[in-house]
């Protein structure tokens, strides 16, 4: 079990199909796995003991990727936009590594290890030449490493073995699944589970990778146009913008007429913002897919029939779950359990714990996995009474006011249905009285009035006193990083 | 031999290749007929001419109790019995691409 069986497969099964785009240029299920096997050999030479993109997306993210797991070299790929003391402790985590970055940043680095630029990498296995490298079959070897953006302190290092990856892809992907005419536009980064799952996906449906290095919503559009693109995987921040740009520009839709399915995840989507896209793009299947790094990505769905009756449908459990994160996927079981580990009964507000064979729930530092298999995510969450999975945010994010749990959900769902409102968070802040206190940050519509009065007065309607914020802030925007998370941290400057 | 998950083993009367994903039930799997190996053979063996259905690349093979599955890794002539059971294959869930 490796999941470089998977560019194996796909290679024998559509050696001639077209596997990957990026910028145009086209590369084969036969050439990616040959390119693969040169970097499987040119890794092993190097003597590294992990393998690192860091770096936006390109051909040499899948080969590097695959390349590894046939040498059988962990793959870590990092955030290059974290500051150069991150990038430098997580470099220090790693040695001695094979790093591959962008080609002017070859010199920047002094690590234990090569350092490569990526043209000049995939230009060096160009020369060498093609072999038939035989790989380790391991299921317990580890074959991705990811730093988790931790909310405080020193990032873990989570770990997937081969046997979590390769359960996952198995169970949910039809291996050939895709006619040769489709195409999925990857715009998350490589260093994101849903930019590695999305990889791993498309190779074993055969559906052919587009790579959209650094998003942006005009590029997409127009990427998703010249390439006939089918399938989308998007963060919510990223459908928000693709909407706007839509909206203001008025972008030809009947351009997009390729386009039949795009999925979501990597952060909460507002209601509101799903119930627009579904509008607008009524020919679209939306999915929204729940998964943590952890878990090898998705495990639960939300799919276009549930999108589509909870639009129609007047009976206010089935309208609820636009705003749910859908079912377990087989193989995959969810429990909400309380403070003390008891589980839950459906609409009981918890802590969500998954298990299955794709969940790994292991850091190097520790194995997080507890009562036979189960893993706790630090997600609050409650199920209804036919298994949909609703998310009111990470646990660490409740408010704790005088003893009291306020989920930022709560608050922010409300104000985000209003016309006014872009975007909102609430977070917890200090205060002398309640220990914690509401703050409430809120970035209004372009040329929307709103003042602090009439926003209480929204949430004094709808919830109780206590929701109403101690501290009210108005912003521009909301500091979201690269893969949709909110930075709530980072805003609780704004309150002091 | 001892059929462990990730496993891979070839035919030795066709081309053939698959992968175990689980076998609770014992170690009797044939492929047309005969056992399966690490190495293919120099020699193909003439195999049992009524278990040459085929299997099929990228699909799971099961029996009724599901005590086994395999995951063809590489199309062939030879058919999949476990036990004396014929193998059938196994449907993925059809679910939306979510990645």
């Amino acid at each position: 079990m490796n999941i470089a069986l998977f560019m194996q497969m796909a290679a024998e099964a559509c050696a001639d199909r077209v596997a990957l785009t990026h910028a145009g240029v086209h590369f084969t299920y036969e050439q990616l796995f040959d390119s693969s096997k040169k970097a499987a050999k040119h890794f092993s030479e190097s003597d590294c003991e992990f393998v690192s993109v860091m770096d936006v997306s390109s051909p040499a993210v899948p080969i590097a990727m695959m390349g590894a797991a046939m040498a059988g070299i962990t793959y870590v790929p990092l955030n290059y936009r974290l500051s150069s003391e991150q990038i430098n402790e997580q470099l220090a985590r790693i040695e001695p590594v094979f790093l591959i970055v962008d080609d002017s940043q070859v010199n920047d680095y002094e690590i234990k290890g090569t350092v490569s630029g990526r043209r000049g990498l995939l230009a060096e296995l160009e020369t060498k030449p093609s072999n038939d490298f035989t790989w380790q079959e391991d299921p317990s070897a580890i074959a991705i490493q990811l730093f988790t953006s931790g909310t405080t302190g020193t990032p873990k290092a989570a770990i997937l073995r081969h046997e979590h990856l390769v359960s996952y892809i198995l169970s949910s992907i039809e291996f050939m699944g895709a006619e040769p005419e489709q195409a999925a536009l990857i715009s998350v980064p490589p260093y994101h589970i849903a930019g590695i799952s999305s990889i791993l996906s498309s190779i074993y449906a055969c559906r052919r990778m587009v790579q959209l290095p650094n998003f942006d919503p005009d590029e997409w559009l127009r990427l998703c146009a010249n390439e006939k693109v089918t399938n989308a995987f998007v963060v919510p921040t990223m459908l928000i913008r693709i909407i706007e740009q839509i909206e203001q520009t008025q972008f030809d839709l009947a351009s997009l007429k390729s386009l039949t399915a795009m999925a979501y995840g990597g952060g909460k989507m507002p209601v509101p913002v799903i119930e627009r896209a579904l509008e607008l793009l009524p020919e679209i299947n939306f999915t929204n897919a729940y998964g943590l790094t952890e878990t090898s990505s998705t495990i639960s769905l939300l799919d276009p029939d549930d999108h589509r009756n909870a639009l129609t449908d007047t009976d206010p459990i089935i309208k609820s779950r636009l705003g749910s994160v859908g079912k377990a996927l087989p193989g995959v079981e969810i429990e909400v359990r309380d403070d003390d580990g008891n589980r839950l009964a459906p609409f009981e507000p918890g802590e969500i714990y998954v298990r299955g064979p794709q969940v790994s729930g292991e850091y190097l530092e520790r194995n997080a996995l507890i009562d036979d298999g189960w893993f706790p995510t630090r997600d609050a969450g409650h199920l209804d009474e036919e298994g949909y999975l609703f998310l009111s945010g990470r646990a660490d994010d409740v408010i704790v006011r005088g003893g009291e749990n306020i989920s930022p959900a709560e608050i922010e769902d409300v104000l985000h249905g209003h016309d006014a409102i872009r975007d909102v968070a609430a977070l917890a802040i200090p205060s002398e009285e309640w220990g914690e206190a509401v703050g409430l940050a809120v970035v209004l519509k372009g040329g929307a009035e709103l003042s602090e009065d009439e926003i209480n007065a929204v949430i004094r309607a709808k919830l109780r006193s206590s929701r109403i914020p101690a501290q009210l802030v108005f912003a521009d925007e909301l500091p979201y990083n690269e893969s949709g998370k909110l930075l709530r941290r980072v805003m609780k400057a704004w309150f002091e | 031999m001892a059929l462990k998950p990730g496993l891979r083993l070839k035919s030795v009367v066709c081309d053939a290749e698959l992968m175990i994903i689980k076998a609770a039930d014992g170690d009797n799997l044939t492929c047309g007929g005969e056992s399966l190996s690490d190495e293919a053979p120099a020699e193909k063996a003439a195999g049992n001419s009524d278990q040459m259905n085929g299997c099929v690349i990228g699909k799971r093979y099961v029996n009724e109790a599901q005590t086994i599955e395999v995951l063809c890794i590489k199309s062939g002539d030879g058919s999949l019995y476990y036990n004396g059971d014929e193998l059938m294959t196994k449907d993925t869930k059809k679910l939306p691409s979510s990645d």
